[in-house]
């Protein structure tokens, strides 16, 4: 496709999208007929109060929680049943909130993992790319120490480099820069978008909006289980009903 | 700024040296009943059957995360699989063979129904499996109750031919359960069974199929439980289901494995040689040896978690990983 300056870039296909996701827990309804869409190439925020729902949206895609009605696909195609291995295989990789390292391997292992399994190299082409993720995601200097040795900060970029390990075309990453000091966040920042220069398709949950405009180009509000508003950054933000339930309950 | 070079590393001197000796011990261990008494060859027999024991409980539960306590139901299987068959004039050594198959299949059906399960509840399916399998063979008096049954067939060869040769094929299954388990840490599984253990939800995420991987080490497991337990029997030619099917083979590999290093490969090996010395000085005080195999272990989960092994600074076989830095200097 050639682009002429001035045109609007179009967004490519959709990779990963879902429609009328609905999820309970208990009486608690925590995704309420949510639908979201992910073009190709897109980076997207996800903003919201506490308790909206939004690591249940990213479980929900990424298949490790089945939402009770509604369809998830990936390229298309219903995936709405098929397990996290599943999708990660075919391109969802995904962070999670609180770092999940597996403690009794090391740095370099838990990365293997990844390029093993979920992007399916072998033997020096899985050592290679997860010696490049480890650079990356400065990493390289504790390749060979145990992940239950890590502090925050490092567990918070094994959980992300283990994911981009994986190849993903859609990358999902859930408050990956929470508690990183400004310096730290500006790395994670040139990171992603690296990532998603190099056309891998973003979605970032993030409480910390300056740091999030840094990346995205489409943002998402979240509040009590509903999508609130959905577009262009900073007419989401300006939106009133964002401000009321997103930046009203985070200055009470 | 220059790129520096970097690359990852199986094997190291330590490893190449360590998988040379035991290989060269296989051989030589191979030659035993040519120079030495009987009782030298039954009592390594049991010392190999140890090592299986060791070495399957550790794979299971050092790297899969699977911890049982009922491994002992494919220990029984297998005995009383290879009396079953042999008293059906299958030839003895072949109905060791079939037993040890058949409780590879036992694992296979059963692994849907307690893989289910996870953690304590798992641990807990897994005894319950060994102590239904126990009762159901105390009440066939085909294969002699809960008095016990011998093994028949047997005496067609002379007492230091059967011994020799039971030895072998205890060496031969010790051989080959070992070169599974380090073709499986070798490859991606290794890391995968690993992952799984340190977080099944995680692993999925990152593209580790848990299922197929979980079921496939249960079967492995079954399969060398099996072989242990139709070995125990040739080397003593009579079993008691109440012994046969016992928890305190899950004691004595816990202690193993425990004590020599969980989740290492080295480990479980050195804990059985330990185990075997233990049992040779202690094995008369019954209950109260029991008593302290579980102190013992349970001593080192709490104050050396990673056993004795994590003491020695060296892995013998490569299976594990090791970033480097290219160039002169940076060893
Ligand atoms: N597995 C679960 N069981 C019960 N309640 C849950 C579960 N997961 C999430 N919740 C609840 O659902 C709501 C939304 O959670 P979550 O999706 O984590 O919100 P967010 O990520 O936007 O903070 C919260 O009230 C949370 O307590
Ligand atoms: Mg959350």
């Amino acid at each position: 496709m050639t682009v002429f300056p001035g045109d609007t870039v179009f967004p490519g296909d959709t990779v990963l999208d879902g429609e009328h996701l609905h999820k309970r827990y208990g009486r608690l309804h925590v995704l309420d007929d949510v639908g979201f869409t992910a073009a190709d190439g897109e980076a997207i925020g996800i903003v919201g109060p506490n308790g909206a729902g939004k690591t249940t949206l990213l479980n929900v895609l990424a298949g490790s929680v089945t939402p009770d009605s509604g369809t998830v696909r990936l390229d298309g195609a219903d995936v709405t049943r098929s397990g996290p291995q599943i999708r990660c295989r075919r391109g969802v990789g995904r962070a999670h909130q609180i770092p999940r390292p597996f403690g009794g391997m090391t740095v370099l292992e838990n990365v293997l993992v990844g390029a093993t399994y979920g992007a399916g190299l072998r033997h020096r082409e899985a050592h290679r790319h997860s010696i490049e993720v480890l650079r990356r995601c400065e990493l390289l200097d504790l390749a060979n120490r145990r992940a239950d040795t890590l502090g925050l900060l490092h567990r918070k970029r094994l959980e992300m480099a283990r994911a981009v390990a994986t190849r993903p075309r859609v990358l999902l990453l859930d408050e990956i820069g929470a508690g990183l000091t400004d310096a730290e966040a500006a790395e994670l920042v040139a990171t992603i978008r690296e990532l998603n220069a190099g056309g891998v398709t973003v979605v970032w949950i993030e409480h910390i909006v300056h740091v999030l405009l840094q990346v995205v180009n489409r943002l998402i509000c979240m509040d009590a289980g509903r999508v609130i508003a959905d577009g262009e950054p900073s007419a989401v933000l300006s939106d009133a009903v964002v401000v009321d339930a997103y930046l009203g309950k985070a200055r009470s | 700024m220059t790129a520096l070079a970097y690359r990852i590393d199986r094997s190291s001197r330590a490893s190449r040296i360590g998988s040379s000796v035991l290989i060269g011990l296989g051989l030589i261990l191979a030659t035993v009943p040519q120079f030495f008494v009987a009782t030298v060859v039954q009592q390594l027999t049991s010392l190999f059957i140890f090592v299986i024991l060791a070495v399957m409980w550790n794979a299971l539960a050092g790297y899969g995360g699977l911890v049982s306590v009922g491994q002992q139901a494919f220990i029984g299987f297998g005995a009383y699989g290879t009396v079953f068959l042999a008293q059906r004039d299958v030839p003895p050594y072949l109905a060791v063979l079939l037993a040890a198959g058949a409780s590879a299949v036992l694992a296979a059906v059963l692994a849907p129904l307690v893989l289910r399960l996870r953690g304590g509840p798992f641990a807990v399916g897994t005894w319950v499996v060994a102590e239904t399998l126990a009762l159901l063979v105390v009440l066939d008096h085909s294969l002699g109750g809960g008095t016990g049954v011998s093994l028949r067939g047997l005496n067609v060869f002379r007492p230091d031919e059967r011994r020799a040769y039971t030895y072998w094929l205890a060496l031969a299954f010790l051989v080959l359960l070992l070169g599974a388990v380090f073709v499986l840490l070798r490859g991606r599984t290794g890391a995968g069974l690993q992952a799984i253990r340190d977080d099944q939800e995680a692993a999925a995420s990152l593209g580790v199929r848990v299922w197929p991987l979980k079921a496939g080490l249960y079967v492995l497991a079954g399969f060398g439980g099996g072989a242990a337990g139709a070995l125990i029997l040739a080397n003593t030619l009579f079993i008691e289901p109440r012994s046969i099917f016992g928890v305190q083979w899950t004691a004595y590999m816990l202690f193993m494995v425990l004590v020599g290093g969980i989740g290492t490969f080295e480990g479980p090996l050195l804990g059985a040689l330990l185990f075997f010395g233990v049992q040779y000085l202690f094995a008369d005080y019954d209950a109260w040896y029991l008593i302290g195999l579980g102190l013992t272990a349970g001593a080192f989960a709490l104050f050396l978690p990673r056993g004795l092994w994590s003491l020695v600074p060296v892995r013998l076989l490569p299976v594990g990983y090791h970033l480097r830095r290219d160039g002169p200097g940076v060893f």
